[in-house]
């Protein structure tokens, strides 16, 4: 973005300007506006503390596999229900299986799907949005279709698609990376209307702006502008949509998969966990308690990244 | 304002019908077959003619157009004759439920009053808590009260249903014993006994359903006090001399109310949805039960019936935030 106070001559007070312009180099250093952004997002301290909880459970998942090597999906019938111990810090099962080697199995399962269905779901509503606002001819049937997403009721058309895809999607890629495919493609078309919508009002604010207009001026074509000029400039309210989209999907799959209507119980993620566990709530009540646990952790981390986010890259909030 | 609403309720029917028309023909990819449980000794012609009496015979828009019909005009006409008794009740068969084979209506009604009570109290209790957080939350800004309000209102947004629910019953009903874990909705409410139990087992499912919905409310109510503490017309009511409690809840909170009472307005399909969660969590047989019992059985009548009611839940209370909207906030013209 530009400064206009930078270009700003004054000709009144020539000498300054002459004094100003034998200086070689600009008095202060160069700040770019990534130190700007993590300068705000540090004093944040939800924020950050949200943040390194995020990357410790992103890490403890993906990498604990490596340093604790028991199978998940191993049986050891003889330790069924054991309380934790060394053996199996978290206990283990009805079936013996340890469960710190399934949650961490389970985790990445329900990360990964978080991240892929946010990406989707971003992906679909920045491009909705990006199209709608730069593109005036589209931008009412677009904008339609958005709010007739928003009047679907989402719960029971997530759980209805998952009962008519499963079976097909299973035959075609497997059982577990069919379901994978399928809640990950669910969620995503189910919750790309918020973003759409911010991103389009953003583009319709920026589109009038006189820097756009300079652009076009010197014959940039839609697609530059939109990628070099308009792209840049709202990605900041796609950065916090994305981490609040990374914590809805991670919900909804939980809840689908607490509904039954997730993924099968041989493959493991936290929403699955939880509601097998619930069957021995009555003698086990600790065993929902690591992927309830887990599942808020998660996103009570992420949202606080969010806003630590938001605050950090709105340029208003930004050096107060 | 009149030709307002009556171009919102206009605008709603090709919403609507636009919305039955993708549940319709997303329901009738379902693999799912009706005869699919009758014992296998019947033949298949008979099979077929079972498959035509539920009307699968026909072609796909017939079968949708017929099914739209039932729901708007037969079904509301039936029980509008039934209870009046002025006319005669309207000929055609009724939406029949492919797993119970009764009519899905009268298991749709059989079913609402348990969830509106749960859903229905736990909104409002959720809303009267939220209101005086929000206020006090704005009043003192960055405060500890504050700082604690915003924590909560985070967990609450962060804690899933399905998480706080069986919480809560791990703590209230297996450690301490105190509540019941499930919730009996055969219990008739005649005597002080009763009424205690019935309390007793509501607390739980509205408790969770509450915090989800104090959560929202309370930071949107603190918003919006934010917005209004700091406009030039609270100051002048200040320097009047007006006692700071009429200043803050008789000036200040009727002009933050104005967005405030649209988004409850917004909320309440919302908490509909949410109750799915919560009534399996409880074992409550309300509308959220019966459908994830319908899914499960492929009882694609009784599926496409709860999910238009709940699309029009939806659109209804749309159109009765914006309706409100321009009711309570005078600047705001449609026209």
């Amino acid at each position: 973005m530009t400064d206009p106070s930078t270009h700003e001559t004054a000709p009144d007070a020539p000498i300054e300007a002459i004094a100003a312009l034998t200086d070689t180099k600009p008095l202060a250093p160069p700040r770019s506006k990534w130190a700007e952004v993590w300068d705000q997002f540090k004093s944040h301290r939800g924020a950050l503390v949200g943040g390194i909880i995020f990357i410790t459970i992103v890490l403890a998942v993906f990498i604990g596999p490596f340093l604790w090597t028991i199978d998940p999906t191993y049986i050891d019938i003889r330790a069924r229900n054991s309380g934790p111990s060394w053996a199996h810090p978290f206990g283990t099962d009805q079936l013996g299986r340890d469960t710190l080697a399934r949650m961490m199995a389970g985790g990445q399962t329900s990360i990964a799907v978080g991240l892929t269905a946010m990406a989707l779901a971003l992906l679909l509503g920045s491009f909705i949005g990006v199209v709608a606002g730069f593109f005036r001819r589209l931008d009412g049937p677009l904008m339609r279709l958005t709010d007739l997403f928003l009047a679907l009721p989402l719960l029971p058309l997530l759980l209805v698609m998952v009962l008519l895809f499963r079976e097909p999607l299973n035959k075609a890629f497997g059982p577990e990376t069919g379901i994978f495919i399928l809640i990950v493609v669910a969620i995503g078309i189910t919750s790309w209307m918020p973003t759409a919508r911010i991103v389009r009002g953003d583009v319709l604010a920026l589109k009038e702006r006189e820097f756009v207009l300079a652009a076009r001026s010197i014959g940039t074509t839609n697609f530059q502008l939109i990628a070099r000029h308009i792209l840049p400039n709202v990605m900041s309210p796609i950065m916090v949509s994305a981490t609040l989209g990374i914590a809805n999907a991670i919900i909804t799959e939980s809840a689908l998969s607490f509904l039954g209507l997730g993924f099968p119980p041989d493959f493991p993620t936290w929403g699955r966990l939880l509601f097998d566990a619930t069957d021995y709530l009555q003698q086990y009540p600790e065993r929902v308690m690591w992927p309830g646990a887990a599942i808020s952790l998660t996103v009570l981390s992420v949202n606080y990244l969010g806003d630590g986010l938001r605050d950090a890259l709105d340029p208003r909030i930004r050096g107060r | 304002m009149l030709t307002f609403t009556a171009r919102r309720l206009v605008t709603a029917v090709p919403t609507l019908i636009f919305i039955s028309l993708i549940i319709f023909l997303l329901l009738d990819l379902a693999p799912g077959d009706p005869t699919a449980q009758l014992p296998l000794t019947i033949p298949p012609e008979v099979r077929q003619q079972i498959r035509e009496s539920l009307g699968l015979g026909e072609p796909v828009h017939i079968r949708y157009f017929l099914w739209l019909k039932q729901v708007v005009w037969t079904e509301p006409l039936h029980y509008i004759s039934e209870a009046t008794g002025l006319f005669a009740a309207p000929e055609g068969a009724r939406l029949i439920s492919w797993q119970t084979r009764a009519p899905v209506f009268d298991t749709v009604l059989e079913r609402l009053p348990q969830t509106l009570r749960v859903v229905g109290l736990s909104y409002v209790v959720g809303v009267l808590i939220a209101l005086p957080i929000g206020i006090y939350s704005a009043y003192r800004q960055y405060s500890v009260f504050d700082q604690a309000g915003t924590f909560i209102a985070m967990i609450g947004y962060s804690v899933p249903p399905f998480f706080s629910g069986v919480l809560v019953i791990v703590i209230f009903s297996v450690q301490l014993g105190w509540l019941p874990s499930i919730y009996d909705t055969t219990l008739v409410v005649d005597d002080w006994e009763s009424f205690k139990q019935q309390l007793r087992q509501m607390i739980m499912p509205v408790m969770v359903l509450a915090l989800q919905t104090t959560a929202q409310i309370s930071r949107y109510m603190r918003a919006s006090m934010l917005d209004n503490l700091n406009q030039d017309y609270v100051r002048t009511a200040r320097a009047k001399g007006l006692g700071e409690w009429v200043v803050v809840m008789v000036h200040v909170l009727r002009n933050s109310m104005i967005p405030v009472v649209t988004v409850i307005a917004l909320g309440v399909p919302a908490i509909f949805g949410g109750a799915i969660i919560t009534e399996q969590v409880f074992k409550v047989n309300g509308l959220g039960q019966l459908l994830i019992t319908a899914i499960q059985a492929s009882d694609i009548p009784m599926v496409q019936t709860i999910t238009f009611i709940f699309a029009i839940l939806i659109v209804l209370f749309n159109l009765i935030a914006d309706v409100l909207y321009g009711l309570l906030d005078p600047r705001i013209r449609y026209d």
